[in-house]
Order: structure tokens, then sequence, then C-alpha cells
């Protein structure tokens, strides 16, 4: 009786990710059509703000899993007392 | 010439008093039409300052108008209808009347020209709150609320001490720019910074927003933290310092945000991320900053509600938060999920939605300013919002895994009041041009640029790639059962260690200091003044006994205190004191002579 939400189609992730593929495709060669307007000299790099995302979200997630997380974690009733 | 218009906040509070009266649907009725008539009355007061009440030496101003304070004063009305409509369904009046009134303060607070008019509302709005937090009637709530409230309280002092001090050196209680001088004005600064949850103070908002109510969260995510925004923008723009509070807000809150597992509370380190944005625009302190504090707060305060809505339809439909418990959503509650993706969109700063044209007016006054650091700070800070905000928390709740969860679409009013803020995110982020017009300053910025919209779009999917590839890779971290520390662990972990200290060796000093005191001394009074020669005759046997500890000192001292008060030499004999009396004699003519020299 339950119905199969769209998500759980067979390909369909397959699908999503060749999409995403292509828009970040057209990410990267629509920066040499374009007049850049930056304020700072590294932000005439090509690609800077792709690979600062990129890199950017690594080290966040990294540091966040294997830092912070050892650090602060605790039971769910750590307060309980 | 003003022609019947009332203080702004007169409307929330008296409005407030009724909705007891009112029952049903005419209760509803009226609880939309309270923000209608408020804003109509808000169009007609013309700028500048209004209803000036005088108090002892005083002068309170309820109504101050200009450009800065309007555009607040908008968007308070408009997110107070959203979410009077997201609460509609409730049958609560006292929950009902704390929001309205929680709505009022905040709006006396942006309409107030002076400063005791400003504390005044400020802890009418801490209370109110505080009652949202209590609404939820569970002992988190119970004990959350308490600690808000607590930490309110001292930043209310804080306020109050400041205010005191401010108006006794410079004579005055006007509320405008006021810069940092003196003590006065650093109390207010710390006051209006604990609301606006600065790093170090910030822990009673993810603290205490997580467990209001879920119709009640729209209020709590709006007033406090935004009008703290207000006040700074008001009385403090340009400190330089805030440049630095503002961007380490954007940053830390972010790895927070990646392992937590309540979404609520992800969403409650979001607000301070965001906060931080327009708390670096307002030290920047140039007119394109505070216009892109002023719109990033308005913008927020909708696509924040958004997002808060759509947790709240899921709380109020599976009584769960958790990403732990969540997951499949999209499946009951399509338009929710679209709606929270609306949410996530404008939030992560998309082209086409309402982010993405006031986040980039501080980005640009920054690099402007040469601000190098903090530049960074918040372009790192931009991607953390994509990974929490823009995929953390629309994932979690209606995609990942499926919990088998089966409930149903979220009420009307809800998906009403979800889709009002959801088309205003896109319908800003796509027409800029009525927003830029209220804005405090002359607008020349202009959003789409193929540039800009590149560089964001590079920046966001690029965050977006990272994320997938660590999915795919295993690394992303997964959801978790746990309670994560914040710096709450201060008081909550500080109180119970009080709460020792006063118990055990406080206590124990303060009974035997009672004891002496009270009980001890005066005895040995008593038993001194009997005969205090022979008290002190076997004061120094007893040292002597201690000394020598001969056989024949223990049993005199045993005699002398068996006949006590009465003693052995009793009576004395005429010579012995005659010759104490001549003993003290030459003593007074030793002393007479030798102070003489």
């Amino acid at each position: 009786m339950d119905k199969k939400g769209f998500l759980e189609k067979p390909g369909i992730g397959k699908k999503l990710l060749a999409i995403f593929c292509c828009v970040l495709g057209v990410m990267l060669v629509a920066e040499f059509f374009i007049h850049k307007h930056s304020f700072f000299a590294w932000e005439e790099w090509p690609w800077f703000h792709a690979a600062f995302g990129f890199v950017a979200f690594v080290v966040l997630i990294l540091a966040a899993k294997y830092i912070l997380r050892p650090l602060i974690e605790r039971k769910e009733d750590y307060y309980d007392d | 010439m003003m022609i019947n218009t009332v203080p702004p906040v007169a409307i929330f509070i008296v409005g407030a008093l009724l909705i007891p009266f009112l029952k049903g649907r005419l209760q509803s009725v009226f609880l939309l039409a309270l923000p209608v008539i408020g804003f109509i009355n808000l169009i007609n007061i013309p700028e500048g300052s209004h209803w000036v009440v005088s108090f002892l030496d005083y002068n309170l101003v309820l109504g101050k108008v200009d450009r800065l304070s309007l555009v607040f004063g908008y968007i308070y009305h408009i997110i107070a209808f959203i979410a009077l409509l997201f609460a509609l369904h409730l049958k609560d009046n006292l929950q009902h009347m704390a929001a309205v009134i929680y709505a009022g303060a905040a709006l006396g607070i942006v309409f107030a020209g002076d400063l005791i008019t400003l504390f005044i509302f400020w802890e009418v709005m801490a209370i109110a709150a505080t009652y949202l937090i209590w609404a939820r009637k569970t002992k988190l709530s119970y004990g959350a609320g308490l600690r808000y409230l607590l930490v309110h309280l001292f930043g209310g002092l804080c306020l109050l001490a400041g205010i005191i001090i401010h108006a006794h050196t410079t004579g005055s209680t006007e509320f405008g720019f006021m810069g940092l001088n003196g003590l006065g004005s650093w109390l207010i600064f710390i006051g209006f910074g604990i609301n606006c949850a600065w790093p170090g103070l910030h822990p009673w908002l993810t603290d205490a927003y997580p467990e209001t109510t879920a119709t009640g969260a729209v209020f709590m995510w709006t007033f406090t933290t935004k009008t703290a925004i207000y006040v700074l923008a008001r009385g403090f723009p340009g400190t330089e310092l805030l440049i630095w509070i503002g961007a380490i807000m954007t940053v830390f809150p972010i790895f927070f945000a990646v392992i937590e597992n309540n979404l609520r509370r992800v969403l409650s380190y979001s607000l301070i991320n965001q906060l931080g944005f327009m708390v670096c625009g307002i030290g920047i302190g140039t007119q394109l900053s505070l216009n892109g504090t002023v719109s990033h707060a308005f913008c927020h305060i909708l696509y924040k509600a958004l997002l808060v809505m759509s947790m709240g339809a899921v709380l109020h439909r599976t009584g769960k938060i958790n990403c732990t418990d969540l997951g499949g959503l999209y499946k009951s509650m399509p338009l929710t999920a679209l709606f929270c993706m609306v949410g996530a969109a404008s939030i992560s700063a998309f082209p086409l939605f309402n982010g993405f044209v006031s986040k980039s007016m501080v980005f640009e006054a920054a690099a402007l300013g040469g601000f190098v650091i903090p530049w960074f700070l918040l372009l790192f800070a931009s991607v953390g919002v994509l990974e929490h905000a823009g995929i953390k928390v629309p994932y979690y709740a209606f995609f990942a895994h499926d919990r088998g969860i089966r409930t149903k679409e979220a009420p009307t009013n809800m998906l009403l009041a979800m889709g009002i803020a959801a088309f205003l995110c896109v319908f800003i982020g796509v027409f800029p041009g009525p927003l830029y017009s209220i804005l405090p300053y002359p607008v020349v910025f202009e959003p789409y640029s193929a540039s800009h919209v590149v560089t964001t779009c590079q920046l966001l999917f690029f965050g977006a790639l990272a994320y997938v590839l660590l999915t795919l890779a295993g690394v992303f971290p997964s959801e978790k059962r746990a309670l994560n520390l914040d710096a709450d662990w201060f008081y909550r972990k500080g109180a119970n260690a009080l709460a020792w200290f006063v118990l055990n060796p406080v206590t124990g000093l303060v009974t035997r200091i009672n004891r002496a005191v009270f009980d001890l001394l005066p005895s040995f009074l008593i038993w001194f003044g009997k005969n205090p020669p022979a008290a002190l005759k076997i004061s120094a046997d007893m040292v002597v006994y201690n000394l020598t500890s001969r056989d024949e000192d223990a049993r005199r001292l045993e005699k002398e205190r068996a006949i006590y008060p009465r003693d052995l030499l009793y009576p004395w004999s005429i010579g012995a004191a005659v010759s104490f009396v001549l003993v003290f004699l030459l003593l007074y003519l030793v002393l007479y002579y030798w102070r003489g020299t």
C-alpha cells in the first residue's frame, strides 16, 4: 500500500548525479565568458570560488567530525542529575 | 500631521488583552487582523518623534520613526501575520497572548526614542519569550525557560546599569548613536550583545530555542535577536570590534551545526551564524554595509521563519525533531518539504532567492573596507550555511533514510503561512527593488551581475560537490544520538558546583561561626564572670599542667575546678591585696613617665 517516492525509482540517483555534474561543468566554463568583477587579487585566479567552496566544505566537515565531536560529545542524559 | 495613529506597540498590547474574550473563528479573524491594522497604522505615521510622555525628569518617546526603525517595523508586522497564521489552529489563549505581547514589545523597542522606554520593553520581551518556552510544558522546556529567563534578567541588569550611568554622565536618556565611550556605553553594549548571542554569550539561544513550542518558535527566532541587531545598528554603527565579533559569530556555530542531531538546534546555530553577517555589517559602518545589515535582517526573518515553520510542521505532525528519528517525510509532507527547500536555498544565498540579494551587500562592504580576514571568514561561513541549513535540514527531515513515518501534510493554516513566506523569499530574490527602496540609505548596488552570479554558484555548487563526494566516501558524519556541550556547560555544571559549595563548605563554616558566637562565647563569658581571678588562675594552671604534665599540677587543677566559682586563695589576705594595688600603681607610674618623655 505504500507507494514508492520518486527518489526510490531505480537509476534516479545516477540521473541526478549526471545533471549535477553538467551544472558543475557549466559553472566552470561560464567563468571564461564573463567579465570578472573582483575586489582582491586572488578573486582573479581561475576557479577561485569553486576551489574555495570545495576545500572549505571538506575542512569544515573534517574539523567538526574529527576535532570538535570527540571534544564535546556526551550522552543524551548528560545533564539529567 | 498625524491622523488618529497610535504607537505601534499599543495595538499589539491592547489586542493581546482582548484575546481571552474572543472565541473560535472570531478569535482567529481578530488575531490575523491585529498585524494588518498595525501595518495600516504604521504606514500612516509620518517620520519624526511622536508620543512624548513626561516621566519624572525624563521624556519617554514611544514613536521615533525614521527609515531605520520603519524597515524593522514593516518586517515585524509581516512576520507577526505569518507567525499568527501558522499558530492559528492552536487553542491556547495564553500562548497567543504571550506571542502578541512579544511582537508588541519588539515593536516598542524598535520605535523607542529613549533608553527608559527601550529598557521597559526589553524586559517585557524577555518575560513573554520565557512563557513561549514554558508553554511546551515539558521538563526540558521548564529548565531551558528558567535558564533563558535568568540569562536575560542578567542582560537586562547590565543594560539598566549602563543606562543609569549613561543618563547620569550625559544627562540625557535619548537613544541614538552612542559608540563605545565610558563604562555606561560598554554595559549597554554588553546588554545588547547578550540578546544578540555574541560568542560566549550565546548558549541561552541554542539551549532554549529548540525547546519552544512548534508555533512559538517562529516568534522566538525572529524578535529577540533582530531587535538586538536593530539597537546595535542604531547605537553602535562603525564600532570596529563588531566586525570581529560578527565574523567569529558566522564561523564558530557552523562546526557545531555539522554534528548536531536536533534539527531545531541546527537552526539555532544557523541563527547565530546569520546574525554574524549582520553584526559584521554594523561594525563596518558604511552606508552600504548598514543597508546590507538591515536588508539581511529583513530577508533572514523571512527565510529563517520559513525553515523554522517547516520544522515546526514536522514536529507538529510527527512529534520528532532529531535527524536520527526523521527521514523520508517528502512522501507524506511534499509541500512542507518544498517550502523547506525554498528556505534552504534562500539562506544559502542561491541566486533568485532573497539571501542572495542581501548577503552580498555585506560582502561587498567588507571587501571595499579592505577587511581581508573577516572577508575570508564570511566566505568560509557561507559554505557552512550551505552545509547545515541548505543541505542538512531538508535532507535529514524529508529525504535521507525513510524511517517509515507516514503522517498527514501540515494543516492548511501552516501551509498558507509557509507559502506566504516562501513566496516573499522568491519574490524579493527576483525583484529586490522594493526591498532596496525601503532601506535606510540610497542603494547603488546591483546583485545580479554575471560575475557575482557565477562566483556564488561556483562556491555553492562545489561545496555541494564536496558533500556528495564525502557522503559517497562514507566520511560525512553520520547522525548520532548525543548531546554536544556548549558554553552553557559553565553555568549548568557551575550551578551544581555552586549548590554543592553552598551546601557543604559554606554551610559548615556558618554553623561553626554560629556555634562559636551564640553558644560557646556567651557560656564562657558567664563562667568567667563568676570569679575572674579564679578563672584566670585555672587558665594559668591549665597552661602549666600542659607544659609539665605533673600529677600534682593535675590534682590542683581538678581541685580548683571542683570548687569554682569559689577559689583556693579565698579569702585573700589584706597584705596580698595591698601588694597587688601597689604593683598596679607602680606600673601606672612607669607608664606615665615613659609616655611623658
